[in-house]
């Protein structure tokens, strides 16, 4: 768990980071959004110190992080950066294997590790350990800044904009990548961004920050349904705040029980991992009313109706 | 099969050596240019000794170079040497722009002669391109890399061995590359406050108006550089292969 309390940076007259205080949950992801300039980057990097606040501290699991030099908090703190900066002098492995080394530990450990972690990220470490950051794709390079990151097992991962050099299509995959890997290693997860749908998305809860200030943090439908102020909801997009309830369902969670005599033999069948958003554009490109949600093996669990999920998207 | 490059050095490689080991042979080619019964080759001094004690005066000197201006570049592109740039600048460069052989001048009433006067005036010759080239590298070293490296926790001399010197190190090879092969040439001056090497041979053929003897000088040095100059390339291609930053 990672408390900020009261954090403060202050460059002469400015105030890039203003007595913000939130708590991020263990095992949780926490995302933060807001316009260039608003001061996530410098909130970010206070977290591990790369930056020494003004004022206010940082608790990590109950611990002061001023308490210890930063560079040995650094090397307990995960941290990926848009551009990734991969050593170019450096293979894929060694790369990996940068905060292991620096935490001494034993080559073969450090071995089994680079090749745990590229499979995880869809790399196979035959072909990839060797290579050199240069001889990668956009994509790559980022998994394997990702992968070198969660090198020495950190409990927490920062990462700035880590998806922002990626085109859409292999940043999404990269998101859902990244759920996965959180679920799988139970990190906890600061993230900054700009993309609000990015937020969205990933975040366990959102922040949103303006000109050093924290506007609100909260889950991402209390920010629809309920935002703090009038420069929230223009972030969140007013406009389409039905449309993004929607995507926050899931159709496994709305679906409503299959009643006697239904066969859940509709024409359209969605997964339980389909959003709302999807399953009813789906439903009116195709025409229909209902669909079957059913589950990876195809049996059906319950359906959606187009009334159903229009009631969804309004706050309850 | 060897690569026509490979050959080419192979060849400069095989005629210098030729030349220094067994000079005589060479006569009947310079005998056109020794004029009245003049001897066509060197007959003072011993070639190879004399080269040899050339190449190990430049070595010398640009190990001091190396050793000062890399240490000078490290400490102007640290947070808190940034204020000594300037000076390091100015006197660095009065090293190069200052003339050879007037530090020659001055340093022989105070070394006396012979090699250390010599050794002088190439270490302040060779310190400028070196000095330059380390603070370029170490200056253009990608921000995010840094950020990422001070992210994983690497302290601020860890940052520089490991990360900072060695994507440098095309551009301080580059330096020393050019401190070298100036000096091989430059050195030929030392002669003058006697100190062993190539100059003598110049310098003899100068004092008896032999031309043979000048350009057998010249030619021997000017092989020499253009070996050392690949040398260090290679070595530079086969260091820095991977170093790529796109
Ligand atoms: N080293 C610094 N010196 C002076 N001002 C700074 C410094 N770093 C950041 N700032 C200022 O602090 C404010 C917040 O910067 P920060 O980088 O945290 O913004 P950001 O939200 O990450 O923006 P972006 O989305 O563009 O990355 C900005 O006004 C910026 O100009
Ligand atoms: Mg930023």
């Amino acid at each position: 768990m990672i408390v900020i309390e009261n954090l403060t940076k202050r460059y002469g007259e400015t105030m890039a980071v203003d007595a913000v205080s939130m708590v991020i949950e263990r095992n949780s992801i926490a995302v933060i959004v807001g316009t260039s300039g608003s001061g996530k980057s410098t909130l970010l990097r206070m977290i591990n110190r790369l930056i020494e606040p003004t004022g206010g501290r940082v608790l990590l699991d109950g611990r002061d992080t001023g308490s210890e030099p930063g560079y040995q908090l650094r090397r307990r703190i995960g941290y990926v950066i848009q551009g990734h900066g991969l050593f170019p002098h450096r293979t894929v492995a060694e790369n990996i294997g940068t905060v292991p080394r620096l935490l001494a530990w034993e080559e073969d450990r450090i071995r089994a590790r680079t090749a745990q972690l590229l499979e995880a990220l869809q790399l196979d470490p035959a072909v990839y350990s060797g290579k050199y950051p240069h001889q990668l794709s956009g994509g790559q390079q980022q998994r394997v800044g990702v992968a070198r990151a969660l090198a020495a097992e950190p409990a927490v991962l920062l990462m700035d904009e880590p998806f922002g050099a990626l085109d859409p299509i292999i940043r999404e995959k990269a998101q859902d990548d990244l759920l996965d890997i959180q679920r799988k290693f139970g990190t906890t997860i600061v993230l900054v961004t700009h993309d609000i749908d990015e937020a969205f998305r990933l975040g366990d809860r959102v922040a949103v920050m303006s000109e050093g200030r924290l506007l609100q943090y909260d889950r991402p439908e209390v920010l629809v349904t309920r935002p703090a102020n009038p420069l929230v909801a223009r972030m969140t997009g007013s406009a389409e705040r039905a449309m993004r309830l929607l995507s926050l369902t899931t159709a496994g969670e709305a679906a409503l029980p299959l009643t006697a005599g239904e066969s859940g033999a509709d024409a359209i069948v969605v997964p339980t991992s389909a959003s709302l958003r999807e399953v009813l554009s789906e439903l009116l490109w195709r025409g229909s009313e209902c669909a079957t949600v059913a589950d990876a093996n195809g049996a059906p669990l319950g359906r959606l109706t187009v009334a159903a999920i229009l009631a969804r998207a309004r706050p309850a | 099969m060897p690569r026509p490059a490979t050959l080419l050095r192979l060849a400069a490689l095989g005629l210098l050596l030729a030349f220094l080991l067994v000079p005589q042979r060479f006569a009947p080619l310079f005998a056109p240019l020794a004029a009245g019964g003049a001897p066509p080759i060197y007959d003072q001094g011993n070639l190879w000794m004399l080269a040899l004690s050339h190449l190990a005066t430049v070595l010398a000197a640009c190990l001091g170079s190396i050793v000062i201006a890399v240490a000078l570049g490290i400490l102007v592109t640290r947070a808190g040497g940034q204020e000594f740039l300037p000076l390091s600048r100015a006197v660095v460069s009065f090293g190069q722009t200052f003339p050879p052989v007037a530090v020659l001048a001055l340093a022989v009433p105070l070394v006396g002669f012979g090699e250390k006067p010599t050794l002088i005036a190439l270490f302040l010759y060779g310190l400028l391109p070196i000095f330059e080239n380390t603070v370029v590298g170490l200056r253009t070293c990608p921000a995010t890399v840094l950020d990422a490296a001070s992210g994983m926790g690497m302290s601020a001399r860890q940052k520089l061995v490991s990360v900072e010197l060695p994507l440098a190190m095309p551009l301080i090879l580059e330096g020393i590359r050019l401190s070298l092969v100036i000096n091989i040439g430059t050195a030929t001056l030392g002669s003058t406050v006697a100190a062993k090497g190539l100059g003598e041979v110049i310098i003899a053929g100068l004092l008896s108006n032999n031309t043979a003897f000048v350009l057998q000088g010249g030619l021997a040095t000017g092989l020499m550089a253009v070996l050392l100059y690949d040398a260090v390339a290679a070595l530079e291609r086969r260091l820095c292969r991977n170093a790529r930053i796109d």
